[in-house]
C-alpha cells in the first residue's frame, strides 16, 4: 500500500483543519491525549503487523489471548455484588444466577476489607454498607449456601485480608465436600494498588508482599485452577488517573510481583499463569480499546522477552474489566445505562475476558434489583444481538487504533523508566509518585468539566433543574449490624475456643519466621477463628501501615 | 479565629478510602488561596476535632463515600460543640443521599457537596461563610 500522498502529510492535514472551521470544543481524549482530526497510512509507516499484532491467540496478542476468542467461548458477565448479610448476599447471587450471569464477584463491606470483624470500634455504621459482611467461615457458608462452588468460578475482591478471606472460601468448599483443585476463581490480592489507590492496607508492604507470594506458591500446588491475583487499574484509574497512567502503573505493579515472587525462590511459569488484570472502560471509547491492546502486548513482551518465561501462558494479559463507576452520575441516573453500554462494548472490543457492567443507580446506592438486572441484560445484548462477537479484535487495523495503541505502550514504557529510577514500584510509593500523578491528573479533568472543555452530561450541561429522584433506592437496613454481631458472638461462643488460640499463636509464630503462611490461615480458619483475630495475630508480627497522605 | 488564610481541616473519618474528591477538593482550596491541612485515611472524629483543635481551624470538611456519613457527621459535630468550635463551619462531601442531607441541616450542617459539585462552588461556599462570619 502506497503511504505516501500528498494529500495526507501532517502540515496539510493541519491547513486543512485550519480551513475547515471548527466548533468551539476540546477534541482531546478525556486523559488530554492530543488528537489528530483524522489518522491515515502514514501514521503507521514503518508498522510491522507481524511483529505488533500477531494472530488473536499468538504473540504478542495484540488482538486477543485465545485463537477463537469470543466464538470459543463469550467473556464471563461476572456482577460484583454484595450487600448486607450473608444471607441477602446468597439471594442476589441466585437472582443474578437465574438472570444469567455466568460468573461470581463478591463484594464485600468495609469491616471486611480491612480486616476487622463487624463489632470493632471502628465497624460502627459500616456493616454491611458497601458489601456483605464475613467474619467467620460461618458467614462463607451462609454466603454461598445452595451454589455449587466446583462448578461456577468465584471473584473475591479483597486485598489487605485476601489470604485469610481466601483460606475461609477454601475451608467452605471442603464443607461443599469440592476438591480443591476444581475450583475455579479470582483473589484480587493486589496490595501494591491499595497503597497508590484504594487504600485498603493492613500492614506495610513486604509482609502482604509475603503473604501474597506464599498465596501464589500454595495455588500452584493445591488450587491450580485459582488466579492468586488480579493486578488492577480499575481503582487507580477511578481515583483519576488518565489512560496512560492506569495502564503503565498497573503493568508496573504486574513486574514487581514476579520480581518478587522469582526472589522468593518461585519459578515464573509455576506463577505466572494465574497473575490475571483487572482494568476500568471508561469513557473515551477507541482509548479505552487501544489501551487494552497495548496491555496484553507489553505484557507479552516482557515476560517473555525481559522475564524469559518459557511457558506460553505466563504472557498472557488476561483481564476482567468493570465499567467506569466514576463516570456515572447521580443526576439523570436512567442515562448511566447508556454510559454503561458504550463502555462495556469498548471491554468486549478490547478483548476482555470478564466483564462487570455499573447499575445505574452506582453513584446512589448498592445496586437495586432492577437497575442490575438491566446491566446484566447490556451485556446479553452485547453478546447475543450486536455482532461484535461474531469477529475477533474487529478495530485491528484501524489507522487510529494502531496508532492510539502504539502511542499508549510507548507512554507506558516511558512511565516504566521513570519507575526504575526512583527504584521500583515500592520506592514509589513511598515517595509518592503514583499517588501525586493520580491526583494532578483528576485536578485537571475536574478543571476541565468546571471550564465546560469536557463533559457531564446532566452535570455540567443539559440540567434538568429541580430534578427528582424518581429510581428505587436500596437501603441497608441497620438491623443487618445487629444482626451480623450477634451470629458472630454466636459463634465464638459455639466454637472450640482452645483450638482457636492455639491456631492462631501457630500462625504468629509462622509470621515471625519464613514458612508458607496460608496453611495456617487455613486451620485457623476451619477453626473459626474470626477475620479480626486473624488480623490482629499478624499485627503483632507485622506491624500496621501508616500512609503520609500526599496529595 | 485567624482573619488571615482560612484554614481547612479535610479529612476522611471511618473506613472509607475514596479519597480523590478530598484530594482534588484541597487542591482546590489552596489554589483559591486557603490553608490546608489534609488529615488522609482512617480519622475517627475525635481525630479530626482533635486537629481542628489544634490548628484553630476554621473549617473543618469531612468526605465520606461509605454510607456512615450520620454517625460521622453527628459525633463530629456533638464534638466540635463541646470542644467550643461551635462556631466553626462543618462541610463536607461524598455520597450523601437528599434525604439525609435535610437531617445533617437539623444538626447544624447546612451543606454538603456531591459528585458533580462545581469546585469553584465548593471553594465560594467556604469564602462567603468566612467573610460573614469572621471577627
Amino acid at each position: 500500500m502506497k503511504t505516501t500522498n500528498k494529500k495526507t502529510n501532517k502540515k496539510t492535514r493541519e491547513e486543512r483543519d485550519k480551513n475547515s472551521g471548527l466548533r468551539d470544543a476540546d477534541f482531546s481524549s478525556i486523559s488530554g491525549r492530543t488528537l489528530q482530526p483524522f489518522y491515515t497510512a502514514d501514521d503507521l509507516s514503518g508498522f510491522d503487523a507481524g511483529a505488533e499484532l500477531g494472530f488473536p491467540g499468538e504473540f504478542p496478542y495484540t488482538r486477543g489471548i485465545h485463537p477463537s476468542m469470543y466464538r470459543g467461548k463469550l467473556w464471563t458477565m461476572r456482577q460484583f455484588s454484595g450487600m448486607g448479610t450473608p444471607e441477602q448476599t446468597n439471594l442476589r447471587y441466585k437472582f443474578l444466577l437465574e438472570k444469567g450471569q455466568t460468573g461470581l464477584s463478591v463484594a464485600f463491606d468495609n469491616p471486611t476489607l480491612y480486616g476487622r470483624d463487624s463489632d470493632h470500634a471502628l465497624s460502627a455504621g459500616e456493616v454491611g454498607k458497601t458489601g456483605v459482611a464475613v467474619d467467620t467461615l460461618a458467614d462463607m457458608e451462609r454466603l454461598f449456601h445452595e451454589i455449587p462452588l466446583g462448578r461456577i468460578s468465584t471473584s473475591m475482591t479483597i486485598n489487605a485480608p485476601a489470604a485469610w478471606i481466601f483460606t475461609m472460601f477454601l475451608a467452605n468448599a471442603e464443607k461443599q465436600g469440592v476438591p480443591f483443585g476444581e475450583l475455579r476463581g479470582t483473589l484480587q490480592n493486589d496490595i501494591l494498588k491499595e497503597y497508590i489507590a484504594q487504600k485498603e492496607w493492613i500492614f506495610p508492604p513486604e509482609p502482604h508482599l509475603r503473604l501474597i507470594t506464599d498465596l501464589m506458591a500454595f495455588c500452584a500446588d493445591h488450587v491450580p485452577q485459582w488466579n492468586t491475583i488480579s493486578i488492577s487499574g480499575y481503582h487507580i484509574r477511578e481515583a483519576g488517573s488518565t489512560a496512560a497512567q492506569e495502564l503503565a502503573f498497573t503493568l508496573a505493579d504486574g513486574f514487581c510481583y514476579v520480581e518478587h515472587a522469582i526472589r522468593a525462590g518461585m519459578d515464573i511459569d509455576d506463577f505466572a499463569p494465574r497473575l490475571s488484570f483487572f482494568f476500568n472502560s471508561h469513557l473515551d471509547f477507541f482509548e479505552e480499546i487501544a489501551k487494552m491492546r497495548a496491555a496484553r502486548r507489553i505484557w507479552a513482551r516482557h515476560m517473555k522477552d525481559r522475564f524469559k518465561a518459557k511457558n506460553s501462558r505466563s504472557w498472557l494479559c488476561r483481564f476482567h474489566v468493570q465499567t467506569a463507576g466514576c463516570s456515572l452520575t447521580a443526576q439523570q441516573p436512567g442515562i448511566n445505562v447508556i454510559r454503561t453500554a458504550l463502555e462495556a462494548l469498548a471491554g468486549v472490543l478490547g478483548g476482555c475476558q470478564s466483564l462487570h457492567t455499573n447499575s445505574m443507580d452506582e453513584a446512589l446506592a448498592l445496586p437495586s434489583e432492577k437497575a442490575v438486572e438491566i446491566a446484566l441484560r447490556t451485556q446479553q445484548i452485547i453478546a447475543f444481538e450486536s455482532g461484535v462477537a461474531n469477529v475477533i479484535d474487529p478495530l485491528g487495523g484501524s489507522y487510529y487504533i494502531e496508532k492510539l495503541t502504539a502511542e499508549l505502550e510507548e507512554e507506558a514504557e516511558k512511565y516504566f523508566r521513570r519507575i526504575d529510577e526512583l527504584g521500583g514500584v515500592v520506592k514509589a510509593i513511598e515517595q509518592g509518585f503514583f499517588q501525586r500523578e493520580i491526583t494532578r491528573a483528576a485536578y485537571e479533568y475536574q478543571l476541565a468539566l468546571s471550564r465546560k472543555r469536557k463533559f457531564l452530561v446532566g452535570v455540567n450541561e443539559f440540567v434538568n433543574r429541580d430534578e427528582q429522584l424518581e429510581i428505587p433506592i436500596l437501603e441497608i437496613d441497620e438491623a443487618v449490624e445487629r444482626d451480623q454481631i450477634r451470629r458472630l458472638n454466636q459463634v465464638r461462643k459455639t466454637r472450640d475456643n482452645l483450638a482457636v488460640r492455639s491456631r492462631l499463636e501457630a500462625l504468629e509464630k509462622a509470621a515471625a519466621g519464613t514458612t508458607n503462611l496460608i496453611p495456617h490461615l487455613l486451620d485457623c480458619a476451619r477453626a473459626y477463628a474470626t477475620l479480626g483475630e486473624i488480623s490482629d495475630s499478624l499485627v503483632k508480627v507485622f506491624g500496621e501501615y501508616q500512609e503520609q497522605p500526599f496529595y | 479565629m485567624s482573619s488571615q488564610k482560612i484554614k481547612v481541616i479535610i479529612a476522611k473519618p471511618g473506613l472509607d478510602g475514596h479519597d480523590r474528591g478530598a484530594k482534588v477538593v484541597a487542591r482546590a482550596l489552596v489554589e483559591a488561596g486557603m490553608e490546608v491541612v489534609y488529615l488522609g485515611l482512617r480519622q475517627t472524629p475525635e481525630s479530626v476535632v482533635n486537629a481542628a483543635i489544634e490548628e484553630d481551624a476554621d473549617v473543618v470538611g469531612l468526605s465520606i463515600l461509605s454510607g456512615a456519613h450520620m454517625t460521622h457527621f453527628r459525633r463530629v459535630k456533638e464534638l466540635m460543640d463541646k470542644n467550643g468550635l461551635g462556631d466553626r463551619l462543618l462541610t463536607g462531601g461524598g455520597i450523601i443521599p437528599t434525604k439525609d442531607q435535610e437531617k445533617l441541616k437539623e444538626i447544624g450542617i447546612p451543606k454538603v457537596f456531591g459528585p458533580g459539585d462545581d469546585l469553584q462552588d465548593i471553594v465560594s461556599y467556604i469564602q462567603n461563610w468566612h467573610h460573614s462570619h469572621a471577627a
